[in-house]
């Protein structure tokens, strides 16, 4: 499975930011450890704090700092900010899929789409963050 | 998504094994969080797990044989704030020796109190002994709630896969 760049970027930036909540960070710095382009990240981080998630704190020393609530904040929730990522269950169509052998193309598929959103969104960034201490 | 929700504080608790007493108080918590009361399902699962002449009331060595299934309850005083239940099995499914977690509840007004929390590690202290190194659970997918508490307690996905179909 793929995620696409903008939604990886805000799960790097969430869980960066997530980790210590008391903490601000540049885009600068986000963007930096994780390699991705600093616009790219900034387009992102808008789009986190339009929902609360994080907010931009002005001045000398300024950055983004974490708004949410960890404990409650799934990695289903930030996915969503970004794509789709069961689009069959969507009602997403292709060509083929009403045929009896694109029907049963679905059906597999939206198997796999159900596993996928239910891991997502019984993963909350406390527990990933958990995970990511776990493997350092 | 954002609105932040306190953590309820740490609720003192004593975790045993369930007595025939607690389990008026196991239904009560089971309805309010499923909706349903299941007095038989609980009497039945009492019986079969902790009520065998052999080891009542014996949570730690067995006299007989050794303990394998657990009806535990975390009490405060006479009040039963959460029931988790529990089993080791071995070599079904090709699988060693492993403790299957069956259901947990706990009263709603104290849920994000650490009560399942303590709960869960009882019973994995009590696997441990029964000679498991692994806990294993099944859940409904859309049972978002259950699976983050399992997912916080550092469960991922295990190597089975459940298949079913229509009869």
């Amino acid at each position: 499975m793929k995620l696409q760049k903008a939604t990886r970027c805000a799960l790097f930036a969430i869980m960066e930011l997530a980790a210590e909540p008391d903490r601000q960070l540049s885009a600068n710095e986000i963007a930096e450890k994780y390699g991705i382009s600093t616009n790219h990240l900034a387009k992102v981080l808008r789009s986190l704090g339009r929902v609360g998630l994080v907010e931009a704190v002005r001045g000398a020393g300024g950055g983004y700092r974490f708004s949410g609530n960890r404990r409650r904040t799934t990695l289903l929730d930030i996915i969503q900010l970004f794509e789709t990522i069961d689009p069959i269950r969507h009602g997403e169509r292709e060509d083929g899929d009403d045929t009896t052998e694109g029907k049963a193309l679905c059906q597999v598929l939206m198997e796999i789409e159900d596993t996928a959103r239910a891991t997502f969104a019984s993963i909350t960034l406390d527990t990933m963050i958990k995970l990511v201490d776990r493997g350092r | 998504m954002a609105n932040s929700q306190p953590r309820q504080s740490e609720r003192k608790c004593n975790v045993r094994l369930a007595k025939a007493s607690d389990i008026p108080q196991v239904i009560a918590i089971d309805a309010e969080n499923t909706g349903l009361s299941k007095a038989e399902y609980w009497e039945d699962l009492f019986d079969r797990y902790n009520n065998r002449s052999a080891d009542m009331d014996d949570d730690t060595q067995p006299k007989s044989v050794k303990r394998y299934r657990f009806f535990l309850v975390a009490c405060d005083g006479d009040t039963v704030l959460g029931f988790i239940i529990g089993e080791v099995r071995a070599w079904e499914f090709g699988s060693p020796p492993c403790g299957w977690v069956f259901a947990i509840g706990v009263r709603n007004e104290i849920r994000q109190g650490g009560v399942g929390n303590t709960l869960l590690e009882a019973l994995n202290e009590r696997f441990r002994k029964a000679g498991a190194n692994k806990v294993r659970t099944m859940l409904a997918r859309d049972h978002t709630l259950i699976m983050s508490f399992f997912r916080s307690q550092g469960m991922m996905a295990g190597p089975f896969i459940e298949l079913e179909k229509d009869l």
